[in-house]
């Protein structure tokens, strides 16, 4: 030992009694290997140890071989290791004379933190993938099956994820490791399975909970999948309305679910219960949504009567399909058919309801459609009666095949007139006098005929084609000149290209995606076979 | 062993299958149906195999229509009608096919946003249909939002996106990351894309098919599952926003090279109204390429539309060199942008050049 300097020199007891009492395993070791001696933490750490035996008769691989290495002249800084249940740092220092002092510092603590932060790492990381996972779809059994794949790859063997009953019937998806998830219809008793019924119901609220595998219904674990060990069943809880249940199966030999895994698997249960309700919702209202669209979409038009017809309709209003735009075409008891086409001020959902009524009240009317300055006066009273402060244009024709060609019958309130387009190109408004429906107490219509050949057709529009806005230099209006232009080149064209074309140059003629609402109708005069 | 050949065999050999393209060709030349239908559900009588009637039969026809008006023989009117008869002829044919048991994946078939040539479309939906397919075809006119709605309640494994024109890229990208974010993943397919489908990848699509048969067979497998991703992720370029100011002011370049011109081209002066509109819609056309190109940070984009704008001037009997005046006056424009001044400088020399 080195000379103490003065005032340590009168410490040795002191001394002695640090080296004792010290907080940190320590031994000091011979140059020949024997243990001259250990303090209290070190026999703690290694009870087998006595002064005099060699170390490596009591001490761990790592730590003898380290000694070796040490005293034998190699630098070794540290070593690393585990004594039972605890892991330890172990420090070296060597003396002149080759004998080691080994100080230990218990990582136990450090080491399970870490792991500890790893695990959490990893759950928050795999929370944070599910949620984009589950919320890219608003599809109800699509987010079923994401979330039974999520679950099945990283916290159970197999995964149920099983909707509430709805018709008798529990739609399921099934998902093992590493394949496909699988979607079924199981028709069972909730009840069977331990915890399930509970955990559809949502209310009162359970944990998570066991079920133990013996004596369970057979359904539940998947052909295939071996015996099975532990399992959870979870509510996937969602807006008010339990959304369904999760339950996760391990294989028998696999440990059973932690305490973290609980509340990582309780954590998934939320955000999958989270989406699937805004699946639910999207769909209960896209389902409200289509079956309003569709009364209130024009109809797809074909032949009729012996006349081609075709209609585009473009709302404003893209995302809602609707507009204050209309179109109909009704077969007459003249063996014809009535054509209106018109344009309610406004737009968007509002001015769509008021389209509605209007065609329904045309139809009632078809039975008076020989006579349109009649059919649109009740159209008109209607209108006024009803306290309808909107009000609306529209155009009437009366189609019937006559001989190859069609015979016309063209009213107009308030519309832009019907454009006839002739086989060799010419194009001639049938401007006939009346004013729009909705306003005055007694209008007056007049109605004029029209002869179509084959291979012409007669166009109605609305003026969302005429004033798109836009031009290769921008801020013109498209405008009727362009329109009967466009229209020129279009003799003799079936009656869809010539809406197609009519509105595809109107659209590409805009500058922004903002329009008025469009919609253009052909009556076409089919050509005759040659 | 039998002298004769099996019929089916001769039905579908290529000389009879090329006798039928000609025959439907010259039906739709005249612009009449009736004939154009006969004679393709006659080749269906024969025993021509459907898939060679769609692709073989009609969609050759509709390329040789497309050929034929940028050569000059047939008027943009005659292109309409022949495209109308076309469409007409494969309703009426569809509704003569065999709807076999659906034994393979779901697939949405749409066009790009925008996009109005629905004839691809149309005829790779049947094509998948004969093959066992689940179709949903929404064909063209369809916005994204409501794709977007259509996917979240139908659920399909796939969507398949058709498009025909380059300058629609930018909208596609859209329309392949929504459709991506909503969990499905996407091919394409069309001259949008590029020949050999280069921009297809650069846009994330999951894969890309030259032709409606190629597509079959690539969706026969499972496509990759799309990760989240945005627009910007793919094409950093797009930072230097060269991109947004051209297409933000194309309306105001397009009057200043109309400008530019006139002062060049002292014949323009006198142009009428409709003179004035088609050249400054070709001028916009020019923009609208260049954008694109942009877009995609790729020159061979721009440069291919002005060499096929080339052949259908040339084939109107207008030297291709006319192009240079306004490439130039968009350079003059268009100074403070690195890329499409490159761009504008390469094209210029592929006219000056060809000059020699």
């Amino acid at each position: 030992m080195k000379t103490q300097p003065a005032p340590l020199a009168a410490a040795p007891a002191m001394l002695g009694e640090g080296w004792e009492g010290a907080p940190g395993a320590a031994l000091a070791i011979a140059a020949d290997g024997s243990i001259i001696g250990l303090n209290q933490a070190a026999r703690s750490v290694l009870p087998a140890a006595e002064p005099g035996d060699q170390l490596s008769a009591s001490a761990p691989d790592w730590l003898s071989a380290a000694d070796r290495a040490v005293r034998s002249g190699e630098i070794v800084p540290e070593t690393a290791g585990a004594v039972g249940a605890q892991s330890f740092r172990a420090h070296p220092v060597v003396t002149a004379d080759r004998s080691v002092m080994w100080w230990l510092e218990e990582t136990t603590g450090l080491h399970a933190s870490q792991e500890a932060l790893r695990r959490e790492r990893e759950s928050t990381s795999f929370l944070h993938a599910a949620s984009d996972a589950l919320l890219s779809s608003l599809n109800a059994s699509r987010t079923m099956e994401v979330a039974a794949e999520l679950a099945a790859g990283r916290l159970a063997d197999a995964a149920w994820v099983i909707a509430p009953v709805a018709r008798g019937v529990h739609q399921a998806v099934l998902c093992l490791r590493g394949e496909r998830p699988r979607t079924l219809s199981l028709r069972i008793r909730a009840e069977d399975i331990p915890g399930l019924a509970e955990a559809l119901q949502g209310f009162p609220p359970v944990p998570s909970r066991w079920i133990d595998p013996i004596g369970l219904e057979p359904w539940i674990i998947p052909e295939g999948f071996g015996e099975a060990g532990p399992m959870v069943v979870t509510s996937l809880p969602g807006h008010g309305v339990p959304a369904g249940a999760l339950v996760l199966l391990r294989h028998a030999d696999r440990a059973e679910f932690s305490d973290e895994e609980e509340a990582v698997a309780r954590l998934f249960a939320s955000r999958v219960g989270a989406a699937l309700s805004a699946a639910h919702l999207f769909e209960q209202q896209s389902a409200i949504t289509d079956v309003l669209t569709s009364q209130l979409l024009p109809p797809a038009l074909r032949r009729a009567r012996g006349i081609d017809f075709a209609g585009v309709y473009r709302p404003a209003q893209e995302t809602a399909r609707l507009g204050g735009d209309f179109y109909d075409v009704h077969e007459t008891e003249d063996g014809g058919t009535l054509v209106l086409l018109g344009d309610v001020c406004g737009q968007g959902l509002e001015a769509a309801v008021l389209t509605g009524k209007i065609r329904n009240t045309m139809q009632a009317l078809l039975p008076l459609a020989g006579d349109h300055g009649r059919v649109l006066g009740l159209l008109n009273a209607a209108l006024i009666g009803s306290g309808e402060t909107r009000f609306a244009s529209l155009v009437l024709a009366s189609a019937l095949r006559e001989d190859d060609g069609v015979r016309l019958r063209l009213t107009r309130a308030g519309h832009l007139p019907p454009l006839v387009v002739r086989t060799d190109g010419r194009v001639e408004e049938v401007y006939g006098r009346g004013p729009v429906v909705g306003v005055l107490e007694a209008p007056e219509f007049e109605t004029l005929e029209v002869r179509l050949e084959p291979g012409e057709t007669c166009l109605l529009y609305t003026d969302g084609i005429i004033e798109a806005r836009g031009g290769p230099m921008g801020g013109e209006l498209f405008g009727e000149e362009r329109l009967h232009r466009l229209l020129s080149e279009c003799g003799g064209l079936p009656a869809e290209a010539v809406v197609e074309r009519v509105v595809m140059v109107a659209t590409q003629w805009l500058e922004a995606s903002e329009h008025d609402d469009m919609a253009v109708l052909a009556i076409t005069a089919p050509r005759v076979r040659s | 062993m039998h002298a004769s050949p099996h019929p089916e065999a001769a039905a579908g050999s290529s000389d009879a299958i090329a006798e039928h393209a000609e025959r439907l060709w010259q039906a739709v030349l005249a612009g009449d149906e009736h004939r154009a239908v006969d004679s393709v559900l006659g080749a269906l009588t024969e025993g021509v195999p459907a898939e060679a009637i769609l692709l073989d039969v009609v969609a050759a026809t509709q390329r040789r229509v497309g050929l034929e008006w940028s050569l000059n023989r047939i008027s943009v009117a005659q292109e309409h009608a022949a495209t109308a008869i076309n469409e007409r002829v494969i309703v009426h044919l569809s509704a003569r096919l065999p709807r076999p048991e659906i034994t393979r994946a779901h697939v949405t078939v749409a066009c790009v946003d925008g996009e109005w040539h629905a004839l691809p479309a149309r005829l790779l939906a049947e094509v998948l249909i004969l093959r066992g397919f689940r179709i949903d075809y929404l064909g063209a006119q369809v916005p994204t939002p409501h794709l977007i709605t259509h996917l979240h309640r139908t659920s399909p494994d796939v969507v398949a996106l058709s498009g025909s024109l380059p300058t629609r890229l930018p909208v596609a990208h859209a329309t392949i990351t929504a459709c991506q974010s909503a969990g499905t993943p996407v091919i394409v397919g069309g001259a949008a894309f590029g020949s050999r489908g280069q921009w297809a990848e650069r846009l994330g699509a999951q894969a890309w098919a030259p032709t409606a048969r190629a597509a079959a067979d690539r969706l026969a497998e499972p496509l990759p599952r799309p990760a989240a991703h945005q627009p910007l992720d793919d094409l950093p370029h797009l930072m230097d926003q060269e991109y947004t100011m051209v297409t933000r002011g194309a309306a105001g370049l397009v009057r200043a090279v109309m400008t530019g011109l006139e002062d060049r081209i002292p014949a323009m002066r006198s142009y009428t109204d409709l003179q004035r509109q088609h050249t400054a819609e070709d001028v916009a056309h020019t923009v609208d390429f260049l954008s694109a190109a942009l877009y995609v940070d790729d020159p061979a984009l721009f440069l291919d539309f002005l060499t096929w704008t080339a052949q259908i001037l040339e084939a109107r009997s207008v030297p291709a060199r006319s192009l240079v005046p306004a490439l130039e006056l968009l350079a003059g424009e268009l100074r403070d942008f690195p890329r499409a001044l490159g761009m504008l400088g390469r094209a210029t020399e592929l006219f000056v050049g060809s000059q020699r």
